[in-house]
């Protein structure tokens, strides 16, 4: 799948089941996807369509109890996360692929300094004494835009506002240089203008800092502004992976072009009335014999029941599975 | 403030609700948090007012205030030519059918022991007496109205989806027959395939019942969708209020205007050359605003006079309402263009 070889993440055919009392639920169904150097990869999807589920998996963050993760490989700087130990794993997260999480009331430990938080992968990870884990911590802060910051070391995280602790969380990430940067919708807990600034500031710094980055959101708008390209998830499947400007432009699944027309904007012409999505994601209790999204989908015909489509190019860099073809409005 | 016209059905003027803030042994009262301070809105028959704002600005807070869901602090509001600042709780009581709230999380505001025609049928055991078959026949008719299958009644919460669970919210909110309904953010914990179908439902009740809505929301997008005029609140006061396509069209307060620069645009060309307004810092607390205009401390406009003076909110044009020193007769039209048309960075 990847033309170039150099890429920093290369995820084939990842496949993660939960057992729950109610039978297996399919989370994740054969996710395939590599992620370029410096490049910004968006992912979209509805809550329940496994895009957090997916990263998570890839990073062995799911715990082992209840999730199965399987696959072919998911290579990351000349290992296979599936198949190393649970300490290289970890010495993999924080140094290798940071993690940013969607809320920052929750992921800070509220007893620590925000200081002493910053200071332990440094410690950890990169074997820096306290003395340098401290000046890189004051630098860390600085970078992401935290005025006074050797004097906010010793600050609780209750006493930092909602937008800066999302900017500690991403100073955490950013703490050992990672090469991948995965924000598990790092600004959807926080308000518009908190927002903005944090979208600022997560561009200002790519350029600084190069590393590759992959951004869960659900917001086409943030996505629009910020990737390079853009992944749709639907029940578990990738169902579309194109270039932002070629996926906004012309989208050629179903379900991003009803995600596309389902979202009102504040600027250009509004609609008298939203168009609507019928219907619930699926839950997938097995791996999908159909297309996931037929059962909600306007163009579904019998194909569309009797087999799961395969993803296929239509262009350059632009995969879509789905059986119709929106161009002809016939079967592909 | 009310425009010519019919009288509005809800009325509100000087709207405080001030929370006092207790500190030390004794628990003196050293302060409070106002977290509406001064607000005044009328809302005509049948429209829906967006009221837009930042989480912690007090848009919940006079939500409920104005269904007087607390004891306000000052101010006086009028529902359907009644006054209802101060009335006891009894006769608030059998106000109450005219009055109704759809909350945000249908998780939390739905009682989890009880069916959903206990539920949708709990407001009419309170304040009508019908019998068994008479309110079940109602239980139907309000599931059918919001789209509910009718074989659903005798399941509980936890069966539904977060989209049929603010369904049954509303059809509660519908069961007797009320006027004016308060929706806090009733579509923010739904997916966007979801908010869709919610919204799409609001407005087709509102038809139907001639409903008048006081919507909440964060989401300034879909508030230009469904309100007719809109409310921009910051730190418990309003800085702007005007009809949806002026607001949207031409905001005129600094704040609305990086509001909604703020909100970004779902086309990555026009995305990149749309130009951005970025606010520093963050909201101050609402238990110590700043002198003067509330705004003051993150407007890229202000000048000596926004940290002495507090900016009257009025009227500067045809039912337009805004508070801010910069903003008069002579409009400033420096804002940015948001129909349409992009800036180059």
């Amino acid at each position: 799948m990847s033309e170039d070889g150099a890429a920093v993440l290369d995820v084939k055919d990842l496949r993660t089941v939960f057992e729950t009392a109610q039978g297996a639920i399919h989370a994740v169904n054969s996710v395939s996807f590599d992620l370029r150097p410096g490049e910004l990869l968006g992912v979209v999807g509805e809550s329940g369509s496994g895009k957090s589920v997916t990263m998570m998996s890839l990073i062995g963050l799911l715990g082992t109890t209840a999730a199965t993760v399987d696959g072919a490989h998911v290579n990351f700087d000349g290992m296979d996360l599936l198949r190393v130990t649970e300490d290289e794993l970890r010495a993999v997260r924080g140094a290798g692929i940071g993690f940013v999480f969607q809320d920052p009331m929750t992921s800070l430990n509220p007893v620590f300094t925000v200081g002493f938080q910053l200071m332990e992968p440094l410690r950890n990870h990169m074997g820096m004494t306290t003395r340098e884990a401290r000046q890189r911590a004051v630098e860390l802060l600085e970078l992401v835009g935290i005025a006074d910051a050797e004097k906010r070391l010793s600050d609780y995280p209750h006493q930092f506002s909602g937008g800066m602790r999302q900017r500690v969380m991403i100073a955490m990430a950013l703490s050992c240089d990672p090469k991948v940067l995965i924000a598990d919708e790092p600004t959807t807990a926080l308000d518009v203008t908190i927002q903005a600034q944090i979208l600022e500031l997560m561009k200002e710094l790519r350029h600084k800092l190069g590393m590759a980055i992959v951004w869960i959101t659900h917001d086409l708008g943030v996505i629009a502004g910020i990737a390079d390209r853009v992944m749709v998830m639907y029940g578990g499947q990738i169902v579309e992976l194109a270039p932002v400007i070629e996926l906004f432009k012309n989208p050629q699944h179903p379900y991003t072009r009803a995600l596309l027309q389902t979202v009102p904007s504040v600027r250009g012409s509004r609609a008298e009335r939203l168009r609507v999505i019928q219907g619930q994601p699926p839950i997938l209790f097995s791996p999908p014999q159909r297309c996931s999204y037929s059962a909600r989908c306007n163009h579904a015909f019998d194909r569309c029941l009797a087999a799961d489509p395969a993803r296929i190019s239509v262009g350059d860099g632009h995969d879509v599975a789905c059986f119709w073809d929106p161009e002809t409005g016939e079967p592909r | 403030m009310s425009d010519a016209g019919a009288s509005p059905l809800v009325q509100v003027r000087g709207l405080k609700m001030h929370f006092p803030i207790y500190a030390g042994i004794f628990r003196r009262h050293v302060g409070d948090i106002k977290a509406v301070d001064d607000i005044s809105l009328d809302i005509r028959e049948s429209e829906t007012l967006g009221l837009v704002g930042e989480s912690g600005c007090g848009k919940s807070t006079a939500g409920r205030a104005v269904l007087r869901l607390y004891d306000i602090t000052g101010g006086s509001i009028t529902v359907d030519g009644t006054d209802i600042s101060d009335i006891d709780k009894e006769k608030l009581r059998h106000l109450r059918p005219k009055m109704q709230m759809i909350f945000q999380d249908p998780q939390a505001s739905l009682n989890p022991r009880m069916t959903v025609a206990g539920i949708i049928g709990e407001p009419l055991v309170e304040h009508m007496s019908l019998s068994r078959a008479e309110r079940l026949e109602r239980v139907y008719e309000l599931m059918d109205a919001v789209g509910l299958n009718r074989s659903f009644a005798n399941r509980y919460p936890h069966e539904f989806s977060g989209g049929q669970r603010q369904r049954i919210g509303i059809a509660r909110a519908l069961a007797l027959h009320p006027k004016f309904i308060v929706c806090d953010e009733p579509i923010a914990a739904l997916d966007v395939s979801i908010q869709a179908q919610v919204v799409n439902l609001l407005e087709d009740l509102q038809e139907q019942f001639g409903l008048t809505y006081l919507f909440i929301s964060h989401d300034l997008s879909m508030v230009r969708h469904i309100a007719d005029r809109v409310a921009v609140m910051y730190l418990g006061k309003i800085v702007e209020l005007a009809p949806r396509d002026e607001l949207y069209g031409a905001p005129l307060h600094p704040y609305t205007q990086a509001l909604l620069s703020a909100v970004p645009e779902p086309d990555p060309v026009r995305e990149s050359q749309r130009k951005h307004i970025i606010l520093t810092g963050d909201v101050p607390s609402p238990s110590n605003a700043p002198v003067g205009c509330n705004f003051c401390t993150r407007c890229p406009r202000a000048e000596q006079i926004c940290h002495e003076i507090e900016p009257e909110f009025r009227q500067v044009d045809k039912g337009r309402y805004t508070a801010c020193h910069f903003v008069g007769d002579t409009a400033i039209k420096t804002a940015e263009p948001t129909v349409g048309e992009t800036v180059k960075p």
